[in-house]
């Protein structure tokens, strides 16, 4: 029996003239990600892209697996490809979702006729297949309202297609429609949230980590990249820079006001983060703040880190409780990672009362006892880039 | 030597021996330290975790490092049928268990429990009917095995998974997997299982360390407790030169479903060869695990045979090699004569193993059996 996986786009159908754009990004990241399963032929029509495996041993599980990580898919299904005739259909229904049906108590069936001019009506294909199903399973029932699974049945241009439901796809954007930016991630719960939530909207990502040993272990870093990892399972392969901090934390500390430590450190991750970006063509940035959550995380705060970046800061979570965040970061399977209890940069030489509410000047004033550009300088020379795969 | 007793426990595989020494000679830290040592241990031990994973197609935070088959059964059951005592008493099982499963049953039984042990057919198989008859909205818990370790019959567990999902909306799945894993492709969720045993003698990995698969959303409550290792639920730190030896192990199995179909080859042939000694009854039908072979030489007793072909440096089993010499309950419970019964002998191969192996096992049985009768 030939199967088929259906995958439906999201959002990519309200676009206009440069809908085939985006399309082709999604066929591509679709046939990236497939390849290693096997030869497969993508097509597409009415807004829909068909996956045609064109070995026996195509696996299925797998597939179905990966499409649900790629961005731009609304829903997508594995069905059983029909000839575009009633005997074929009912014939295939008895007998393609037998398995599945075998485990249920209720089904309904729902019919949908692309090609209008196909031999029955919507509804005299559900009762005829409908019936099909009942005599190959005469212990399920009929149940529109609350079924366990439903059966359906579309007839389209070229073939007909019978599934059971559908699976909702990850939505958003095709990775890599909207540029490239670059995420500071912490170790925490928030970055990889935010990371996540703007490679949705299609964005290809760029991670920049910064580390300080010999205060934090070798297990905080390999923390990092093992929560990249669950992002790119979803945006594809993300290029890390680790940069050496510790130097700049230690003259902070030694130079500078205590209650400005925090913001003074992340002035100096948002500068070396821009010039980074810059060599990587990274076009913005993207952070894991939400409004008020800590002392760097004010306004005035923000505000105060802001002065110093020339690109957008993409900030996805600013309103989000965190009971919010926390929600996506279970759902991106990186909640139990994140709360693994390692020290990172942002942990070690906390001031007692840090600074919330700087005024604008204040803080390049408590700055300037720090040789700021050789810092930087010294920070990126020491930069080790790896890929997450 | 000709080693055909391969379900008792197999030789150690090359990269099993290597990873076991690199860990004791270069990385014998302690997983939990937070110097580089533990990092590296940790590393270590991750790494097989992933390699067991990707053999069963789990997650690797479903797998659960123990000390072997036994442990993983005994936590499985014990901690299911406790957790989910509050919605029931009634465990569905098999009577054809590995003792480390039936014994755990015996205890829950003397707590309260009530256990439903469903027999073989004669082909050693437990009917999918049986089991869908008796898993029921009261079952809490459901064990069986995948492969029968004395007659490689497999178990129906997908039917069983099945007949959970219709009917019993408590009950947890759980597989005594040792006999199967790293013989037949096993994917579990596939296989519909929430806990699944596995052991890594039984795949040319050391002894002592095994595992218990556990799907991310059983909550398990642990039988050791202790510095909370291996997630919690089995304390104790973690014998890191076994993990790696495992994980090595498991690289050396390379394709389990190739190596299946050389078996099945290898297998074929042994039945032709011992069916034209004509002495021999097979006790495992064609539709067995091919790695087990059980036959019978009516008329000789299994452990006089045994050391007969340990003689001639041939080492198999009579029944299990947990049983010791006792006539082996899961030939009884197939419901075989008492005649084939006492001369059981279990033949289990290796991908090591070779036709010409068993043309000599052949030949030793019929001499065997010529000395034997002229001594009667």
């Amino acid at each position: 029996m030939k199967e088929v996986i259906l995958i439906k786009d999201g959002e990519l159908s309200l676009k206009g003239l440069n809908r085939r754009n985006f399309e082709d990004k999604m066929v591509s990241t679709i046939r990236r990600r497939l390849k290693d399963l096997g030869e497969i032929k993508i097509t597409r029509a009415q807004s829909t892209i068909y996956v045609e495996p064109q070995s026996e041993e195509f696996d299925f599980e797998e597939a179905l697996d990966r499409v649900g990580y790629i961005f731009g898919i609304a829903a997508f299904s594995r069905a059983c490809v029909c000839q575009k005739n009633m005997d074929d259909i009912l014939l295939k229904a008895k007998t393609y979702l037998i398995s599945t049906l075998s485990q249920v108590k209720s089904f309904k069936v729902e019919a949908k006729r692309a090609d209008k001019a196909f031999e029955l009506k919507s509804p005299e294909i559900c009762r005829e297949v409908g019936g099909a199903i009942l005599s190959a399973c005469p212990d399920l029932k009929v149940d529109v309202h609350n079924p366990d699974i439903v059966v359906n049945v579309e007839v389209r241009d070229y073939a007909a297609y019978i599934r059971a439901g559908q699976i909702k796809g990850a939505g958003g954007l095709p990775v890599g429609t909207s540029g490239r930016a670059q995420v500071l991630i912490s170790g925490g719960i928030d970055s990889p949230v935010a990371a996540w939530t703007m490679a949705k909207r299609g964005l290809t990502l760029n991670a920049i980590h910064f580390a300080s040993p010999p205060y934090t272990s070798a297990r905080a870093e390999q923390k990092v990249k093992t929560l990249l990892s669950k992002v790119a399972k979803y945006s594809g392969t993300i290029k890390l820079a680790i940069v050496p901090f510790t130097e700049i934390q230690e003259q902070i500390a030694r130079c500078c006001e205590e209650d400005y430590f925090t913001l003074i450190m992340r002035r100096m991750m948002m500068r070396i983060a821009c010039r980074v970006s810059e060599k990587d063509e990274c076009l913005g940035l993207i952070t894991g703040e939400s409004l008020g959550q800590v002392a760097s995380q004010t306004l005035p705060a923000i505000a105060a880190t802001d002065e110093v970046c020339s690109l957008p800061v993409f900030r996805p979570l600013i309103g989000m409780d965190k009971e919010e965040i926390i929600t996506i970061s279970r759902h991106i399977d990186a909640f139990e990672t994140s709360i693994l209890p390692y020290e990172d940069c942002c942990t070690v030489f906390t001031p007692k009362h840090p600074h919330t509410r700087p005024k604008p000047g204040q803080c390049s004033q408590a700055e300037k006892g720090l040789d700021i550009e050789s810092l930087i300088e010294r920070a990126i020379a020491g930069i080790e880039y790896s890929f997450i795969e | 030597m000709i080693y055909l007793d391969n379900s008792a426990t197999t030789k150690p595989s090359d990269s099993c021996i290597s990873e076991i020494n690199r860990c004791l000679k270069e990385n014998w830290g302690n997983p939990s330290s937070l110097h580089i040592m533990g990092f590296n241990a940790e590393m270590a031990v991750n790494e097989a975790r992933n390699k067991v994973a990707r053999l069963i197609k789990a997650r690797d935070d479903e797998i659960y490092f123990t000390s072997g088959g036994t442990e993983s059964n005994n936590t499985a059951i014990f901690s299911a049928a406790y957790s989910k005592s509050k919605q029931g008493k009634k465990i569905v099982t098999t009577a054809i268990e590995h003792p480390s499963v039936l014994e755990p049953m015996k205890r829950l039984e003397n707590e309260g429990f009530e256990i439903i042990r469903l027999k073989p057919s004669a082909s050693g198989k437990v009917s999918i009917e049986d089991i869908e008859k008796t898993i029921d909205a009261q079952t809490v818990l459901v064990s069986i095995m995948l492969v029968n370790n004395e007659t490689g019959a497999t178990q129906p567990v997908e039917a069983a998974a099945r007949a959970i999902g219709r009917n019993a909306p408590y009950a947890l799945l759980h597989c005594d997997a040792v006999q199967g894993f790293g013989k037949i492709p096993i994917d579990v969720s596939k296989l519909g299982v929430d806990l699944m045993s596995i052991s890594g003698h039984k795949i040319h990995g050391p002894k002592g360390i095994g595992v218990l698969y556990k799907k991310k959303s059983v909550n398990l409550k642990p039988l050791i407790l202790g510095g909370g290792q291996e997630k919690n639920l089995r304390s104790g730190t973690e014998s890191v030169p076994l993990i790696m030896g495992l994980g090595g192990a498991t690289d050396d199995l390379k394709d389990v479903a190739k190596n299946l179909e050389k078996m099945k080859e290898l297998n074929l042939a042994a039945r032709k060869i011992l069916l034209d000694t004509g002495i021999v009854l097979l006790n495992s039908d064609d539709e067995c695990l091919p790695y087990i072979l059980n036959i019978s030489v009516p008329g000789y007793r299994s452990e006089t045979l045994l050391h007969f072909l340990e003689n001639k440096g041939i080492y198999v089993s009579s029944g299990s090699a947990c049983s010791k010499g006792k006539g082996s309950y899961v030939l009884s419970e197939m419901g075989l004569d008492s005649k084939r019964i006492d001369s059981g002998l279990r033949i289990s191969f290796s991908r090591f193993n070779t036709v010409c192996e068993i043309e000599k096992l052949a030949k030793a049985l019929i001499d065997a059996t010529a000395v034997l009768r002229k001594a009667k």
